[in-house]
């Protein structure tokens, strides 16, 4: 059976370019970075290539960016990091009830180490609102941190509003934009962002890489000791060829930005319009304004998202119910959770994220089989 | 070219990268995925696992995929201290670790640990007495590396776990991402609790490690979010990495039986090359040192300008540690195995592969000689 994947949110092929590009720094380029000799100083040099690359794409200075091992380190250096060594200055951080575990966890352990964190609540599109945001800043706030664009339901949140309004606040400003790098304008400068994540393999790179940008002169403790690589911020040899994949994945996305755009939009709205032709029952979970067009999020009154699943699986559509990292857990999705409560929409909620290799006409049979289940299952 | 920096990083086997290739094209979906696709990737990861485990003849459930030895190192003993302060705040360790090990440490002694760092005498080798002296009631966490990365030194693992076992509050952790695959060591019998290695150093990927942890040893995780890796270690799966890296460790157990040897006796030649060379100082002891390193000074001459002009011969060898190569000055470990400031700041390491053969050693020793002789008369 030919597979159509639309479960780019979860993770996504790597580009063919992107793989040709690294194999040199598997084979001939293979040195330590940090090695003296001729092998370490050539590999040095990719290095500082691709953090050019990674700096120049969020406008920020090569020196601020931290390769990590993907987003969910960069997420946790970024809490910890600043959490850590701001401990002097205040115990509060404020962060949403829907953003990536690799945050929302973060935040659990930080509390049990005797840090106090607000959980921003959203509304029923999945948006917090400024002046609850506002309400919750205190004296002792050394952190917030707010993804850009949310991975189950799409939506972005309002981050030049929340730029402004931190640069006016001591504390620091963390945003989660793994899901939304590459399909929205950042400059961490005119954003006011103080550190930002970002992971590979959510654009077309490898697994195991990612990077976290830390604006210069932020107090901050790194998250692994050893070596004194990536400016002593995070030990470890450098996954040379990894980062240099990221890099390469990095510049192609740049290009075709505008054209993904569009591509997802299409998507989108041919899906949509498929489901209101056909006049299925479906609810669209996210913000019909602020939303990030490659994650289309809808509920199917009646059916539980399991069944829908194993159904469109058997038809050949790889799709999820919400994060991949919880997609095994029996639990609902603590997003949707946030946006309406304990209820049925919630249990029956699919993702559908749009990637490389997706075409028109195969979400168009995506849309077809999608309505073919609903209608046997929904009678 | 000759290759002699092996214990920096190695070049990965050919079989490895087509490994990554084809895995990274064709399984790319998320393990966590629940649909079809998703449990292909899943499948793959639990096969690497299982193979991980048979190698190191351990169970599946105790392998956990990281980043790397330094983070290998770090979810260890970060993982243990944190995770059990309320048991005892007394951690040992040996004052010829590597960075990641010795960092975090000192890190732990900076936030109310109290760190007994155990000497070592000539040879690079901790005391088994002066262990058992300093476990205490209170101590929690003894990590000791199996081989040292400058030097070669194997310490006495075994019977370290052998006392270590006799204090049921201590884990005991061993750094090997030296030894693995170099020098044998038994898990179990060692009674091991944590031992950490690194994908890079047996022609792996870089940007991948293996842990072990044994059931029933509990640990703060270092990275929090998804629940993979048994809760002790989140974030998306490197897949392919993983796989790649499993490959590279089957294939160097394969090899290692004639690899080990072939190195033995590469290394005997050198060591016995060396010590007739005038000026020309051995660090790596003779006895108790594992079949890949070599470490020697010579008198008067700055490291740098020898790694160089041997560079310009198309050979590559380091000073020490590559991941403490930016920093000037002498060797931690060589200080505290004794050797004076001059013997300790002059060291250059020579390190071996299963592929390294006879003849690239001969030639290294006559270009060697060529270059000492060189730079003699330069700065006479």
């Amino acid at each position: 059976m030919n597979h159509i994947y639309v479960d780019h949110a979860a993770t996504s092929p790597v580009h063919p370019e992107v793989v040709e590009e690294m194999l040199p720094y598997l084979t001939e380029h293979f040195g330590n970075p940090s090695s003296i000799h001729f092998f370490g100083r050539k590999t040095r040099q990719v290095l500082d290539e691709a953090r050019m690359i990674c700096a120049r794409s969020i406008g920020a200075t090569a020196n601020d960016i931290i390769f990590t091992s993907g987003g969910t380190e960069a997420d946790n250096a970024a809490l910890f990091g600043v959490a850590n060594e701001n401990k002097a200055r205040g115990k509060h951080i404020i962060t949403t009830q829907i953003e990536h575990h690799a945050v929302l966890h973060t935040c659990h352990e930080l509390e049990k180490r005797g840090f106090e964190v607000t959980y921003l609540p959203v509304d029923q599109f999945g948006r917090i609102a400024l002046s609850d945001l506002q309400a919750a800043l205190r004296d002792d706030t050394i952190l917030v941190s707010i993804m850009y664009g949310n991975n189950e339901v799409g939506t972005l949140q309002d981050i030049p509003a929340i730029g402004k309004m931190l640069e006016e606040h001591p504390a620091y400003f963390h945003t989660d934009a793994v899901q939304a790098y590459g399909l929205v304008d950042i400059d961490v400068n005119e954003l006011h962002i103080d550190l930002l994540s970002i992971s590979g393999h959510k654009i077309n790179g490898p697994k195991g890489t990612g990077f976290l940008y830390v604006r210069e002169g932020i107090a901050f403790r790194p998250h692994l000791f050893g070596g004194e690589q990536e400016r002593k911020k995070r030990a470890g040899t450098e996954n040379v060829a990894g980062i240099h994949g990221l890099a390469k994945a990095v510049s192609i996305m740049s290009q075709q930005r505008h054209e993904r755009l569009k591509t997802y939009e299409s998507f989108r709205d041919k899906m949509l319009s498929i489901f209101n032709e056909e006049g299925i029952q479906f609810e669209l979970n996210g913000d019909k304004e602020h939303y990030l067009p490659h994650i289309l999020n809808v509920s199917f009154p009646g059916i539980k998202a399991e069944v829908m699943l194993v159904n469109l699986d058997l038809a050949g559509i790889a799709a999820s119910s919400g994060s991949a990292c919880t997609a095994g857990s029996v639990l609902p999705s603590h997003v949707l959770v946030a946006m309406f409560g304990e209820t049925d929409r919630v249990k029956t909620a699919i993702r559908y994220s749009f990637g490389l290799g997706n075409t028109l006409e195969k979400i168009e049979q995506v849309s077809r089989e999608t309505v073919k289940i609903v209608k046997r299952l929904q009678k | 070219m000759i290759y002699f920096d092996n214990s920096a990083t190695t070049k990965p086997f050919k079989e490895v990268l087509d490994t990554y290739v084809t895995v990274s094209e064709n399984y790319f979906a998320n393990p966590s995925s629940i649909h079809c696709k998703g449990g292909e990737t899943e499948r793959l990861i639990h096969q690497a696992r299982k193979m991980t485990a048979s190698l190191l003849h351990v169970k599946p459930s105790e392998i956990i995929f990281t980043s790397g030895g330094t983070e290998g190192n770090n979810l260890a003993i970060k993982g243990i201290a944190l995770k059990h302060s309320e048991r005892g705040k007394h951690l040992i360790t040996t004052m010829t670790e590597h960075a990641a090990t010795f960092e975090s440490f000192k890190y732990l002694e900076s936030i109310g640990f109290d760190v007994t760092y155990l000497p070592v005498d000539e040879k690079g080798r901790i005391s088994l007495e002066k262990l058992e002296k300093s476990m205490r009631k209170d101590t929690i966490l003894v990590s000791i590396m199996h081989v040292n990365n400058e030097v070669g030194t194997i310490q006495p693992i075994l019977e370290a776990g052998n006392i270590i076992r006799k204090y049921p509050k201590a884990f005991f952790h061993v750094d090997n991402v030296q030894g693995i695959t170099k020098v044998p060591l038994s898990l179990k019998e060692a009674h091991i609790d944590l031992c950490t290695m690194s994908g890079h150093k047996f022609h792996g990927l870089k940007g991948t490690g293996i842990l072990y942890v044994r059931e029933g040893v509990t640990l703060s995780p270092l990275f929090t979010g998804g629940s993979q890796e048994g809760k002790l270690r989140a974030g998306t799966e490197n897949v392919a990495g993983i796989v790649a890296t499993v490959k590279a460790l089957r294939m160097s157990f394969d090899q290692m039986k004639p690899g080990v040897k072939k190195m033995e006796q590469i290394k005997r030649f050198l060591i016995n090359e060396l010590s007739h060379i005038p000026g020309v100082l051995v660090n790596t002891p003779e006895t108790y040192s594992a079949p890949h390193i070599v470490n020697f000074s010579v008198e008067n001459m700055k490291p740098e300008v020898l790694i160089h002009s041997l560079e310009e011969n198309n050979v590559f060898v380091s000073t020490r540690s590559a991941c403490s190569s930016k920093q000037g000055g002498a060797s931690r470990v060589l200080v505290a195995m004794g050797f004076n400031e001059t013997r300790a700041t002059n060291a250059i390491r020579i390190s071996l592969a299963y592929q390294n053969t006879m003849e690239e050693a001969e030639r290294f020793i006559e270009l060697l000689k060529e270059s000492i002789s060189k730079l003699q008369e330069v700065m006479r």
